[in-house]
């Protein structure tokens, strides 16, 4: 007798079921979509991030200060909270005849108006700043981002600054009562690079040694 | 698509039904990333890339799509292509990727974009679609552009500041100094500026809107 009833219900489930099935071949589609993009785009992003971080860490350094290839000639760099690393990262060693000149160190201002600033920050031998570069951070647009130097001038602030030129109270931005100008609108995200580099120095002071030694020399071609 | 209905859907998304003047969505990027022409023009572009793409995935599949889950295959098809976009402007036209950054997957959460979907090309045909996503894309980038220029100016007293990270290094001399040793007018620059001047364009197209009745 509960013929009818059946029915409807055997109707709702199957249009629920087909329903479900139409959501999911959406969601199959899109993701292959997705899939086939990123492995399209993969090999040009990865070699640009490279190009543009090579870029990057030469900026970081005196023009020709150094005859290697700092890349090449790289170092791992242990997650130190110093550096705000969440993973190992690199220090690459700029050279001159042989002999170590400089040091561009990775690190990470944790503390960012939104997330992390990746920065690379040039140390010369004797501990002053030989420039500070953001590799990527997600700054305001038009508020924060003038740490890129493709916005602004203000990371050469930190270029000839040491751990203790100005000392510890004076690396901070003038809100703070310390040395370091900063553009109106945003004041957390300079604040962060600034702390970020004097821990960077103060890391530098304390490794100095084996921050400034070439890798192992691997075998290589003679010129 | 008729010769009026074409008329009427670029009359629409250009003037009288502009998304940024009368619909007033996707305000959130506009006033955003409106501090200078070259980001608003990127942004709008960028924009118009993803509701021309959207609105034509929508009418092509329009008939297999079951009523009751509409909004969320909208949801899921603009979100796939914003981020197809995302990844082809970050392999191909990388320079111009780094000046939107995180604007380009906000595109997802522009309202202008959903609401064209489904007040219109769930509903049109592929054609009309097309023009539809191309005329509201294009009036959403006018305001765009105009407001950047007038917060640029008045904030900068400069115009195309930044078109060397769009177009290269050797564009930096189009960048137009329009009032020498200019000051600079915080308030235009800033956020509030944005506010000012958007609702100053939409007092003048609510003005001239009126101005036929009176005559």
């Amino acid at each position: 007798m509960n013929f009818p009833r059946r029915h409807a219900l055997g109707e709702a489930l199957s249009e629920t079921l087909s329903t479900s099935l139409t959501l999911l071949l959406f969601s199959v589609v899109c993701a292959g979509l997705l899939a086939g993009t990123y492995l399209a785009t993969r090999p040009t992003i990865e070699r640009s991030e490279l190009e543009a971080k090579m870029r990057l860490v030469t900026q970081a350094l005196p023009a020709g200060s150094f005859d290697n290839d700092p890349v090449r000639d790289a170092q791992p760099l242990p997650a130190d909270p110093l550096l705000g690393l969440r993973h190992p990262g690199l220090a690459y060693v700029a050279a001159s005849q042989g002999k170590p000149t400089a040091v561009v160190l990775e690190a990470v201002a944790p503390d960012g108006y939104a997330g992390e600033i990746k920065l690379l920050i040039g140390i010369l031998a004797d501990g002053s700043i030989a420039g500070v570069r953001v590799t990527s951070h997600k700054e305001t647009p038009g508020l924060g981002d003038y740490i890129d130097i493709a916005k602004n001038d203000w990371i050469k602030l930190f270029t000839g600054k040491s751990a203790q030129n100005p000392a510890a109270e004076g690396w901070r931005v003038r809100k703070d009562g310390g040395q370091f100008d900063y553009l109106a609108g945003a004041t957390v995200t300079p604040r962060a690079v600034v702390k970020a580099v004097h821990k960077a120095l103060n890391y530098f002071e304390a490794h100095r040694q084996q921050l400034l030694r070439l890798p192992e020399p691997k075998p290589k071609e003679t010129p | 698509m008729t010769s009026t209905a074409t008329r009427e859907i670029i009359v629409n998304g250009l003037w009288k039904q502009n998304p940024a003047l009368v619909q007033l969505l996707g305000l959130c990027p506009l006033l955003a990333i409106s501090n200078n022409v070259v980001n608003a023009l990127s942004l709008g572009l960028a924009t118009t890339l993803v509701m021309v793409l959207s609105n034509v995935s929508v009418a092509l599949v329009r008939n297999f799509i079951p009523q009751e889950i509409r909004i969320p295959v909208f949801v899921l098809i603009i979100a796939a292509l914003v981020t197809v976009v995302q990844l082809a402007m970050n392999a191909w036209v990388h320079p111009l990727y780094l000046v939107l950054g995180v604007f380009i997957p906000l595109i997802t959460t522009n309202c202008i974009v959903l609401a064209r979907v489904e007040a219109f090309a769930s509903k049109r045909s592929t054609a009309e679609s097309v023009l539809d996503g191309t005329m509201m894309g294009l009036g959403l980038t006018a305001v765009l552009v105009t407001l950047g220029a007038l917060r640029e100016f008045f904030g900068k007293g400069t115009l195309l500041s930044d078109i060397d990270l769009a177009l290269g290094p050797e564009a930096k001399a189009w960048v137009l100094h329009l009032i020498p040793d200019y000051q600079g007018f915080l308030l235009a620059a800033l956020p509030p500026g944005a506010f000012i001047g958007l609702g100053i364009l939409i007092a003048l197209h609510n003005w001239i809107q009126r101005q036929p009745k009176r005559a």
